[in-house]
This record gives structure tokens, sequence and C-alpha cells, in this order.
């Protein structure tokens, strides 16, 4: 037994590890935030990411003043950092949603030691994201009125316009996403709460559990809700990115015009939320001591994952060149010979090809895979090369269109990058106190993993035990 | 505090008055009068009932609820005064027109300047004026900013500090006093070119009283050449009327008809070259010329010479015209230029009388001289062209002999005083005759009269600030001669004084009179001469039929009947001697396509406008030839190979360096001299190897806001000697600049976007422009018209003749002053955020880059897409589509996505990315349309069709109750063409000249494949080759037989 058991744990590592009983897990992860002294490493790396955070601030008052001129976008380039930065955020935030919905609808064990921070980094993602719609806007003061709201105007906002779509798809996506990490974590802010010192604290965890006692009812409900939020989840991660990708293809430019367009980017974002997954939880199992949770078994899945999308991203590629000399358009044809030979900007087509169809390649080998050197690595190339694909196809799109006449270059100013960084900075941020403030696992969900969890004669699911309980407390009034 | 406790506190006070005549004067205590005048005055009466906690919050409910309805801050009020007496004709928000005229370079263009309340507020051209035929040109359209200027010169001063008129009449007057008794010794006039006939008049009577001074004109861009050269050929000066709508056949040496301030010639031009089912023979341009320039561009057969080669060129041609007694080596040209020269000749020998031989102006006399014969020998005279006396007094001594004369006496000290009436000598005199500041301060007392407090006003005591032409009275000469009145749009915005009143306070007596009465009573003294001294009422009547017409009828100069002496021409050309050979470049020198000499140099319209040809703005740069430019090793930084050569693609990118545009600085060297300033170069298709062309007009240090510091100053070596081209060599500095081009690839890609078809090849092949019609493919549904209310059904439409376009630009800017668009400097166009919402596309063709076929140009504004990429994209519905199927643009509702101008094909939208327009100088208030909205950043913006003048047509024809006539409503670009080439109108009056023009075999659709269903079409250009001649290219086969086209046609039908 012990043979197959070995032979087992080579093929497949367990995804949690050393010896564990609910005391020790609670320990080990409420006392991130409860007990343990705040490491330095926490307050260096906070301060870091604040301070670039103030560039953002810094950015975006000195744009409001003075208007998007800032940038470098112009005509023909509308669009450019702005947007492709919107886009890379918003897939980014696509895995948090993915693994804890799909996953959770698929009953993947795994993913319970790394929704809750992956969910985090969706929202911190998507409040990003927000910020580049609404800030490149000429007058953001009145992007309102892309919402439909009644008004004296009598003006509803255009149904036809995918912008549109996109007001209702990010808003709904963030609402959602936000209630389903919140209900989520209220068991474990209660957990929180009853292991509170501090009257503070108490007081604070205490409000955000709403009252939670555990109580099998109190479970009972839990479970519906987040199986309910899981299933509204499931979809939104298929149509966010769908409809962001509608910007491109509704419209008739070449390089944007493609049918392939919503499965080709709903891949490249989950391609790219696994790579930023990846670049959290390795740190983080590392700073925090989460080997037992964050397993190799975690980074092997998360590797594949990656793998299997980037390969569908690599397919997109190749249709789009397909297409594109399919077509026997002129303006198709010419599109992709501009991206990938003729034109100006072809080596960062040929950078992205690296990033995102060659390093990849790595991870078909476990010992890639097992490796949180080159996993971490190849993430941040991933990464990089998510934000050179958008970077193809709005720049080297629009750079060059129908009429040869009105061709021109963009090149990006330093507000571009300030405005990028300080997002990044942002988003670390608001990690930061994430991971000092809200349990990064989820506390209750690792335990359901433990043998105790289990300890019933025979297999019972929740809702057995909850009946069971609910007769109890019929019997003794 | 209570009313009560203030009222009580009044009466009590000691000093409370008895009688008083206001409330305010009984109660004037500052607690009272803070009462009444504050909304919430200190201690205001509290409410000192007691409130249960429950109605307090009821009525800070409902006090919330309310305060939504009452609004923040009480408006000041503001008086607004109706005219007691209304004045006659003013109807507030109803402009008038009035006609007056703008001189450039000896003759002047009519115009009629829209006024809004008393504000000249756009230029048009006056139809009926024989130099404008309603048309107008860069320079005449940007002369509106020119007035509103906020740099112009604003005071009289004496060095520096302000005066008055009378200060200066006082002091002058003393000064003219103690040179009258020697007849004005020492005492120079220096003025630009005299057109006007009260200035002639003027300076006749003044030299008449004061004999010893002396009168000079002298201008940087002048006809000294064709003068001289008739002096060769006649023996007698003359100035050349050319009627090309008369001419089949059109032989230009150098000249750009296309670029100077004749808008007469370029729609004379245009009706030769209209193709119509009617008349299908369509004029041929032939152009020998160095750099290329619109007239090249246009030319249906383009001869890229040298400078120096030019003379034995012009020789060569004259001689198989068969001009007698000219001997030419043709050995020294090559073959090619050979067979051209021949089977150019033998095609104008063929339409003898009706021929046009012209010359440049930068062409030495002997060209001239040449073309003279030559139009002779063919003919021409008295038929296509015709001889007058030139306007200008003293017209036979050449103005560069007056200036030399001019410095001569000034280095010899016998100038007392130098009164410099207009122009800006110290800037563009040539480098070895220089009015320079050593010369200048030899001269005791130094007067200068101009626009600008510019490098010249800063050497002079005396500045008086010149009257713009808008804003004074004023006479001057259109090209064939016709007396055109200037009269004043507006009262001066500043302390200016015209011309006329300065030279007025030299003469002894009625030395302080206006402007318009010096004009008056000279025209009134010539009246009186011709009706020997009849009824006054005769002249005011024709003073005021002169005034509101514009010009005076029946004035134009008779012909000069000269003829040609052969035999001089032959023996100077014997004399002449061509310039040495050297190893050295040869560098031509011309004026500036857009700043002209220099004058317009503070015109940020005309700095941005791009020039015609390179598309660069905000800088003069030096041509070079793209083999010169590889061998030389300029410009070649970052270069694509594969984007250099031509290719079966044709021509792509010149100067870029990996597509942005950067330019290698040289040190260049003409004549010996050096231009202090390094000179960015620039590669040109189409200029011969090893000739540099450079520019006039920049590197102006005294020039305003706008144009002071830019650019080289190519003055500084132009010599009297070599005025247009000498020789030179360049040296690289290792340096690069940035150049702003508002377009940096010149190539078609193989795509249907210009169609230049030759026309011989159209007449056999109608249908070979046929187009699919792709309107029922469309997801969503068309427009739906019959739902609209509007009465008419109007259908706006345009179309753009790209036959008659020349690239002049005169559309840009007539867009520009009609629509309020902001200009935005240098570096916003290098980032391509230029704000035209008109443009003029060029496009060069064929395979070799050094020697393109052709240069087209298309202007291409919003097509308003019946089916509108924009429209379907906008989230907030800001562009949408009107009842009368334009797309309107709500600025309003505009939230800034620039969604729409990604999506849109044509790239027409203009985005504010900043804030361009200026809100806050006085004078561009004046100057903007008040009909067009000033837009704000944070906006997109575009053509509107000129919405706001349909507006006016259709507000006119409803309340006569019926339909927009044809013509009534025109935009701006149409009004301004001078070859007529854009037509607006209504597609849906089957009588319309659009609806017409739509019919019309040549119209096509542009990007047609993508369905937007444009109500703007092109129409094709055609090339009228000549097939014997060398260059001759044949047209490629036509893909599709007609018999196919017609068979799909008829399906479509069905």
């Amino acid at each position: 037994m012990q043979d197959i058991k070995q032979i087992r744990e080579s093929f497949s590592p367990p995804i949690l590890e050393g010896k564990h009983d609910f005391a020790t897990v609670s320990d080990k992860i409420g006392d991130i935030t409860l007990k343990r002294k705040t490491p330095f490493h926490w307050f260096v790396g906070f301060a870091i990411f604040f301070l670039i955070a103030q560039m953002l601030l810094a950015t975006v008052t000195y744009l409001l003043l003075k208007g998007v001129g800032i940038w470098g976008n112009n005509q023909p380039v509308g669009w450019a950092f702005d947007i492709i930065n919107f886009v890379w955020w918003i897939g980014i935030g696509h895995a948090g949603t993915l693994i804890s919905a799909i996953l959770l609808l698929l009953n993947q064990k795994w993913r319970t030691s790394i929704n809750r921070f992956a969910e985090a980094m969706t929202l911190f993602a998507v409040a990003c994201a927000g910020l580049f719609p609404l800030l490149h806007t000429g007058r953001p003061w009145l992007a309102y009125w892309l919402f439909p709201y009644p008004n004296t105007m009598g003006m509803w906002p255009q149904f036809r316009s995918p912008l549109m779509w996109d007001v209702f798809a990010v808003s709904t996506y963030a609402t959602v996403s936000l209630l389903f990490w919140y209900v989520g974590l209220i068991p474990d802010f209660a957990t929180l709460r009853d292991r509170a010192k501090s009257k503070v604290f108490k007081i604070i965890y205490g409000i955000l559990s709403w009252g939670w006692r555990g109580s099998a009812r109190h479970w009972h409900r839990y479970e519906i809700a987040y199986l309910i939020l899981a299933g509204l989840s499931t979809p939104l991660v298929l149509s966010v990115h769908s409809i962001v990708s509608f910007d491109f293809s509704v419209s008739q430019l070449p390089g944007w015009h493609a049918t392939i367009f919503p499965p080709y980017f709903v891949a490249g974002a989950i391609f790219a939320g696994f790579a930023m997954v990846l670049i959290l939880a390795i740190p983080l199992r590392h700073l925090y001591n989460m080997k037992d949770f964050i397993t190799l078994a975690h980074l092997d899945y998360m590797g594949k994952v990656m793998l299997a999308t980037g390969l569908i991203v690599c397919y997109g590629y190749a249709m789009e060149a397909f297409f594109g000399w399919y077509s026997a358009a002129q303006y198709e044809y010419y599109m992709i010979y501009n991206r990938i030979w003729g034109g100006p900007y072809w080596w960062f087509y040929w950078l992205l090809i690296l990033c995102n169809g060659l390093s990849i390649q790595l991870l078909w080998f476990k010992r890639f895979r097992h490796s949180e050197f080159w996993l971490f690595t190849i993430s941040v190339i991933v990464s990089i090369g998510m934000w050179l694909e958008r970077f193809v196809i709005i720049v080297t799109s629009l750079h060059r269109d129908f009429l040869p006449s009105s061709w021109a270059m963009y090149s990006p100013t330093i507000y571009d990058y300030s405005m990028f960084l300080g997002t990044i900075g942002f988003f670390f941020t608001l990690f930061y106190l994430f991971v000092r403030f809200v349990p990064i696992i989820s506390i209750f969900e690792v335990r359901t993993l433990l043998p105790e969890a289990h300890v019933h004669g025979h297999h019972q699911d929740f809702e057995e035990i909850v009946n069971e309980v609910e007769i109890e407390k019929i019997d003794k009034p | 505090m209570s009313f009560a406790e203030i009222r009580k506190k009044i009466l009590e006070q000691e000093n409370g008055k008895k009688y008083w005549r206001s409330l305010e004067e009984f109660a004037d205590t500052p607690e009272f009068t803070e009462f009444l005048k504050r909304e919430f005055p200190h201690n205001a009466e509290e409410w000192d009932s007691s409130l249960s906690r429950r109605e307090f919050v009821k009525l800070m409910g409902a006090s919330l609820a309310l305060a939504g309805l009452s609004g923040c801050v009480i408006q000041p009020p503001e008086k607004i005064v109706p005219y007691v007496r209304q004045p006659e004709e003013i109807i507030p928000g109803k402009a008038l027109y009035f006609a007056t005229a703008m001189t450039l370079s000896g003759i002047a263009t009519g115009l009629l300047v829209k006024s809004n309340e008393g504000r000249p507020t756009k230029i048009e051209g006056s139809p009926e004026h024989p130099g404008s035929l309603g048309a107008t040109d860069v320079f005449a359209q940007a002369a509106l900013l020119g007035l509103y200027d906020p740099d112009r010169s604003q005071q009289i001063t004496y060095l520096g500090s302000p005066r008055t008129w009378q200060n200066f009449i006082t002091e002058i007057r003393a000064k003219i006093d103690e040179l009258r008794p020697s007849g004005g010794a020492g005492l120079r006039f220096l003025s630009e070119t005299v057109v006007s006939p009260t200035l002639a008049g003027q300076i006749k009577q003044l030299l008449s009283e004061l004999p010893n001074a002396r009168w000079y004109q002298y201008e940087p861009i002048n006809h000294d050449n064709a003068i001289a050269g008739a002096k060769l050929a006649f023996g007698s000066p003359v100035q050349v009327v050319y009627q090309f709508d008369k001419a089949d056949r059109i032989l230009s040496l150098d000249k750009d008809i296309f670029s100077e301030f004749n808008v007469r010639y370029m729609k004379d031009f245009a009706k030769g070259r209209a193709f119509t089912e009617e008349k299908q023979e369509i004029n041929r341009l032939y152009a020998v010329e160095t750099t290329l320039t619109l007239t090249g561009a246009k030319a249906d057969h383009r001869l890229a010479v040298k400078p120096s080669q030019m003379v034995v060129v012009a020789k060569a041609i004259a001689s198989a015209l068969g001009v007698s007694s000219i001997e030419v080596d043709r050995a020294t040209l090559d073959e090619k230029t050979n067979k051209w020269i021949d089977a150019m000749a033998r095609d104008l020998l063929a339409h003898k009388g009706k021929t046009i031989v012209m010359v440049g102006d930068n062409q030495p006399p002997i060209v001239h001289a040449l073309a003279y014969a030559m139009n002779e020998v063919l003919g021409n005279v008295g038929k296509t062209l015709y001889y007058i006396e030139p306007f200008a007094p003293n017209a036979e001594n050449l103005q560069i002999d007056q200036l030399r004369q001019l410095i001569q006496e000034i280095d010899s000290g016998q100038v007392r005083m130098l009164v410099i009436l207009g122009g800006n000598p110290v800037y563009n005199t040539p480098a070895d005759l220089k009015l320079s500041k050593e010369r200048m301060l030899k001269i005791p007392l130094r007067v200068h009269v101009g626009l600008y407090n510019d490098e010249t006003a800063e050497l002079c005591q005396w500045h008086i600030s010149e009257k713009h032409f808008l804003e004074s009275w004023g006479d001057t000469r259109a090209y064939d001669g016709t007396v055109t009145m200037i009269q004043p749009l507006i009262k001066p915005l500043y302390n200016s004084r015209s011309i006329y009143e300065v030279v007025q306070v030299f003469f002894k007596e009625n030395y302080d009179k206006s402007d318009l009465d010096i004009v008056k009573d000279f025209w009134k003294a010539q009246s009186a001469k011709q009706t020997s001294g009849q009824a006054d009422t005769d002249f005011e009547k024709q003073w005021r039929r002169a005034v509101h017409d514009g010009f005076m009828q029946n004035t134009a100069y008779q012909p000069k009947s000269v003829s040609v002496d052969f035999n001089r021409v032959a023996q100077e050309v014997q004399r002449f001697e061509a310039a040495a050979k050297t190893d050295e470049l040869e560098i031509a020198i011309l004026p500036d396509p857009t700043i002209y000499d220099g004058r317009f140099s503070n015109n940020g319209w005309l700095q941005e406008l791009p020039k015609p040809i390179t598309k660069v703005t905000w800088d003069n740069v030096a041509l070079v030839s793209p083999n010169t430019a590889a061998r030389l090793g300029l410009n070649q930084a970052g270069r694509n190979p594969n984007e250099q050569a031509g290719g079966a693609q044709g021509i792509t990118f010149f100067n870029t360096k990996g597509g942005n545009l950067f330019s290698d600085l040289v040190k260049l060297k003409f004549n010996g001299a050096e231009i202090s300033k390094p000179v960015p170069i620039w590669i040109q298709p189409g200029q011969p190897d090893d000739v540099i062309t450079i520019f006039l007009g920049y590197g102006r240090t005294r020039s305003g806001k706008v144009g002071t510091g830019i650019g080289y100053d190519a003055y500084e070596v132009r010599r009297s000697d070599a005025l247009y081209f000498g020789f030179g060599n360049l040296q690289k500095t290792g340096e690069q600049t940035a150049i702003a081009s508002t377009q940096i690839h010149f190539n078609m890609e193989g795509r249907d976007v210009l169609r230049v078809w030759d026309v011989e090849q159209f007449k056999e092949n109608p249908d070979m422009g046929h187009q699919h019609d792709e309107y029922p493919k469309s997801l969503y549904p068309r427009y739906d018209y019959s739902d609209e209310t509007a009465e008419w059904r109007h259908k706006w439409a345009m179309t753009i003749d790209l036959n008659a376009c020349v690239g002049c630009n005169a559309c840009v800017i007539a867009c520009q002053a009609e629509n309020n668009i902001p200009v935005v400097g240098k570096e916003q166009v290098q980032r391509s955020r230029e704000m035209h919402w008109l443009r003029v596309d060029a496009y060069y063709m064929g395979d070799d880059v050094n020697n393109p076929n052709d240069l087209a140009f298309q202007p291409v504004l919003c097509q308003q897409c019946e089916l509108a990429p924009c429209e379907v994209v906008c989230p907030v519905h800001a562009t949408v589509h009107s009842a009368e199927g334009l797309n309107d643009m709500v600025y309003n509702r505009c939230v800034g996505t620039r969604y729409c101008s990604n999506n849109c094909p044509y790239k027409v939208r203009r985005f504010n990315f900043l804030l361009y327009q200026d809100w806050d100088t006085p004078q561009y208030k004046l100057m903007r349309n008040p009909e067009v909205t000033i837009r704000s950043r944070g906006v997109m913006e575009k053509c509107t069709y000129c919405v706001q003048r349909i507006s006016l047509a259709r507000i006119e024809a409803r309340k006569q109750g019926r339909r927009v006539l044809d013509g009534e409503a025109t935009t701006a670009c149409q009004t301004v063409c001078p070859t007529d080439a854009i037509v607006f109108g209504d597609w849906n009056d089957e009588q319309s000249r659009v609806a017409k023009m739509k019919k019309d075999k040549r119209n096509y659709i542009l990007l047609n494949e993508l369905n937007t269903q444009p109500r703007t079409t092109y129409l094709a250009a055609l090339k009228n080759q000549n097939p014997e001649m060398p260059d001759y290219v044949k047209p490629p086969e036509i893909k599709h037989k007609t018999e196919k086209h017609e068979a799909t046609e008829k399906n479509e039908a069905h």
C-alpha cells in the first residue's frame, strides 16, 4: 500500500501537506492576521507599492486637469495604453472567478486553498481595470452618461454600442465577484472574530461576519448562497471577456473585426489570470509558509491550466494569421503583413509569440511545472506577453487602417507609463492590505480537506447533516 | 438679526434721517445693506420657537427636498439693451457681406467678407470680381486670422514708447520742412510693389512737391525677371495676362500657377480641364520644373530639370518650336530629354493659337524672353494671352536695382530719412544688399509702417501700426488691371493708420486726411478729368457702385501691342553663358507655399496648414531627391530597405525612422555663405538629383508668439545675383530633428483609393469605374426617412472632382475659418493630432521613387455615410443620423470615448485631446463664427457639411415656403475652391448639380466594399497623356470587362 501511495504522490502530489487538524489550520491561516507580528517584509513591500500607487494618484490628477492629451493617443490610434491596460487587468481578473465558480461546480477540491486570494486578485484587478474606461474618456465627469438612468434630457445610452455592453458586463461582474468573495469570507471572519484578542478586531470582524454562529442552518444557507453565486458567476466568466472582445470585433477595423475574438479573449484571460495567481501564490507560499496548503499539486494544476489556455490562445494567433491570408481581402492581408513582418511594430508581435507561444511549451514538462522558479518566471513572461497581445491587437491594427494617408505612429508618453505602473502599485497595495487583514486562504474550506472532516462512518453530505440537526431541534423544543 | 430688530436699531440711531429718497438712504447701515443684499446674512433671524425633534427632522427633510428646486447661486442680472434706433440693414444674428480686396505679389483678388454685427468673420471670393469669380486661396482665407492676430502692432511708437498720431505729424512735418528747401533731398521711401492707383497718384504728387526725394519698391518675390525678359524681347516692360480657358496645350517652365495668388488662372485652367459628356477634350499640361510643384503634380508630363539646365532646355524647346535663329547644342541634353522636347513641341505646334508657354518668376530674364518669342511663334498672343502695361509706377526699373540704388545711397550717406511703407526689408533683403543694422543706423531718421513690430520696426525710431486691409480704405488692381476697391469691414482694432494716410503727411497741404478721403478724392479727380468737371452726383453714384461691387467696371487694361525682336533675343541667347559646371550641389530657393516670403509667419492657420506637396507643417525643410539622400547618407537612419524602394507596391515611406518623421540637420552653404541655423533635410520624390530646394520665410527673429524662431532663414544667403538658384554644399551635423508632417505614407498600397485614369482609356471604356452596390447587405435596417417630418426631404450630398482638384489647400483653411477649428501647434501635429476637418491626401504613383509618374490629391472630409460605422458604436448617442442624412455630431453629448474615430475607415474625425481652443484672447472671440460651437477638450468633432449654412438656407426657404434651391446651401470648402472641384447640394433634387455629378461615369465611392454608403463621392481624375512622349505610361489593363459589369448590373436590378 505504501508503495502505491508513494507512486500516486509522485504522479500527483497531495493538495494538503503536513500534519494538520482543525486547530492548526485555523492557527496557521488566522494567525497571519491576528497573532503574528506583521513581518518586516510586509512593511517594505507595502511601502514600495503604496508609493507606486501615489504615482497613479498624481497621474490621474494631472489627467483630469489637462485632458487625455497627456497620453500618447492620437489620430488614428484613438485607443492605446488606456484600453490595453483595461483589457489586461480585466483578463487578469478572470482567473479568480474561474477558480471559485467553475472549479467549485466541477468539484475540484484543489481550488479551496487558492480561491480566496485569487478572488481578491480578481476584485483588485477589476478595480484597476475599471479606472481605465472611466478615465480614458475625454470628459470623465460625464462618463455616467453611459449608465441608463432616468434624466431630464430624456436620453438613453445607445444599446447598439459594445461600450454600452461593457458597462453592464463589467459592473455586473464586479458586483457578483465582490458578493461571491464576501460570502465566502463570512465563516472565516467569524473564526477571526472568535479568535481575536483585541477589542477593535473583535468588533470589526464581528460586524463583517454578520453574526455568523456556525449553526447548521447557517451552513445550509451559506452553501446554497454560495452555489447560487457560483452558478451566477460561471456565465459571467465567459461573458465579460466575450463582451470586452466585442469592443473590437463589432467594429469594422481589420485586425479587430474577427469572429474568433470571444473564445480567444476568454482563453487569453484565463491564461493571464492563472499567470497572475501564480505570481501571487509562489511568494505567498514562501513568505507566509503556506507550503502545506499551497502545495506542488496546486502549482502543477495551474501550470497545466496555463498550458491548455495558452495553446488555445496560440491557436487564436494562428487563425488570425490564417484568415488574414485566406480572406483574400487586401485590408486583412495587409493588416497581417503589417503586424507580422512589414510594419514598424513587427517585433511586438514576435515578442508576443515568444512570451505566449514559446515560453509555455516548458510547461509540458513536470520538471518545470514543479519548479517554483520556472513557474514564476513563465508567469511573469506570460503576463508581459498578454499585455503585448493587447498592444498588437489595439495599436498595430489602428495605426494603419484603410486609407494610407492617415497612417501614423503611436508612442506612449511618460504619463502612459506612470498610469500603468500606478495601477500595478494600486493593485499590490490592495493586495498587501488584503494579506494583512483577511485570511488569505479559506480556513473553513481547507478544514474540509482534513481527514477529520470525514469522521462519519458513512459519507454524509451537508444536507443530510442539516436535516439531522433540524430534526434534533424539533425533537427538543 | 430679524427685520424688526434692524428697524428698531435704525430708528434709534442718532443720525437717523427724517427725510429720505430711498429705502437705502433711509437705512444706510452696513447691517441693513447686508440684510438686503445677501441671501444669508450674518445672524439671520433664528428660529426661536422650540421645536420637537420629530418636527425638526420633518422640516429638514422638506428643506432638503426643496433645496434641489431652488438652485445654488443667484445669477447676477445682466442688462441687454436693444438698439434704441435700429441701424439700417443691421439685424442682430444676420450676417452682412461687403466687397473688398486683398493684394499680394502685385495683384488683387476681390473678396466678399461676411460680417456679423460688425465683425468680419469669414472671407469669401467675390463672384463678380474678375480676379476671383467667387474663389479665394489660402492666403486670403487666412487673412482673417491676420486681422485678429493679437501680436499685431497696436500703436504708434517712437523708440518703443507710445505716441499719438498728432505727435507723429508734428515731429515728422518739422523734419520735412527742414528737407523741403532742398527739394526733399535725402528723403527716401521704400515700399512693396505699388499696385494702388491712389498710392501711385500720391507718389506722383509727392515727387513733384519734393523732386529730390526718391521712391523705391522692393519685394523679395517680384516680377523682375518677367519685366527684364520683356525688355529683352519687346524693348519695353509688359505684364502678361493668360486666358487658360482658351488654351488646349500648356507648357509651364517652372511656373506654378496653382500656388500663386491668382485664383482666376486656376478657375480658367479647370474650365479647360473639365470633362463632361459634351466636352470630351481636355487640356494637356506639360511642366518643366526643378522642384515638384502643384503644377508639376497636375501636369500630364513633367520633366525634372536642374536649375542650371533650365536655360538650355528652354533654348532647345524654343528651337524645336521654330523660334528663328536660336542655335542650340542638343547634345548636352540626354536622349530622353531631347525626345521629350521634340514630342512636346510637335504637340504644341499642332495646336497653334491654342497654347500657352509660361515661365515662373524665378527663371532668369532670358527664359522669359524665349517664352515671349515662343508664344509669338505659336500665334498665342491675342488668343490665349495678351500683354498689358505693368501696374506699378517705375516698373521698367527692376526692384532689385531700385534696392541696390537705395543701399548705395545709404552707404554713401545721402539718405537723411527713410520711410519704409509696409514690408520687412531688414529681414527679407538679399544678403549682399541687406538693409542691415549698420546701414539702418547710418540714416538719421527712420520711419516704419507695418502690421507687425518686426525686425524692421525694431531698427526704426518711428513705428506706425498699419491698418489691416480689412480695416482700411484703398484701391488696387486685379490681374487684368481692373480697379478694385478696398473698404473696411471693421473700425481699426488698434491705433493704426494706412499707408495712404502716412504718405499724405508728407504733403505740403491737406496732410491730415483719412484714407477714405484720400482714395475718394483721387477718384473724384480722375472722374473730373474724364468728364471735364461735370456733376458731382455722377461721381457719387459711380463711387457707391464701385464700393458696392468691389471694383470699377471696364477698367481692365487694354492689351498692349508689342512684338518680339527675334534678333535681339537670339543675340542675348548667344551671349548667355551657362553657369560653370562645378562639383557642388545646386540649390534652388523658393517662397514658402504657406508662409510666402515670411509675412504670414505669425499666422497659425498658415503655419499649421500642411505644405501641399510635403505635408510638412511649422517648418521649412530642404528638399533632396531620394537618390541624393542615399548618396549623401541623409535621412537614412532606421530605414527599412523594403519600404524605401518602390517595387510593385510603389513608393511608400520617406523621411521615416521606423515610422516617425525624422530629419537630419545639415549645415548648408549657398554661394559661399552659410545658413546660420541647421537645415532639416527632407526627401522629395520628383526632385532632380543633386539639387536642394530651400524655402524663404522662416527664421524670423521678431515675428510674434507663433512665428518667432522657427525654421532657418534663407535670406541670410540669398544674393542679388543669385536670387533663385546657385551652388552650394552641405555638411552633416550628425544631429536630427523631428518634423511635424500630417502625412507620412504616400503610397496607395494598391488600394482603390484615388482613381487616376487615362482619358483615352476612359473614353473607350466609360464603365471602367463600375462599383457593386453593397447596400442591401447591412445588418441594421436602413434609416427610415419616411418617418421624418422634414417637409422637403433634402438629401445632402457632395461630389469632389479629382480631375479638377489641384491640391491647393484652400478648402482646408476655408473649413478652419468657417468652423472655428483650433490650431494645435507643432508638438501636437507631431503626435498626429491636427484638427483639420478636411485634409488633402497626396499619393505618388509609379514604381520609381525618384521619378514618380504622378502625384495626385484627394480632399477627404467626413463622408456622411448612410450606414455610418461611427453612429453604431457611440455609447451615448453623440453622433446620430439626421433626417436630411447628415451624421450629426452632438458636442454637448460627447463624452470622448474615441470609439467613433477608431471605427471610421476614413479617419476624418478629430478629437480635442487637450484644450486646443483659446478661450481667453479677446481678439479671437471677435473672429469666431458665431454660428458654430466652440469645442472644448475631450470632445470629438468632424465635418458637418457646414450644417450652419444649410440651416441658414433652409430657414430662408421655409420662410418662402419652398425647398432649398440648388446652390443656396453651400459649404465653405465648395465656395472657396478655385477649380470648382467640390459640388454640394440636394441629391433628391434631380436638377441639382450634385445629382448630375453623381450620375457621371467617373463617380465612385471611396472604400465602397465597406458598405458605408457615403454621401460624399469622388470623380476620378483624368490624365491626358501624349502617347508620343518618352515618359508616356501605358494605362493598366482594365481587369473586368464591361460586358460583365452590365451583366451583374442586370442581376442586381432583378
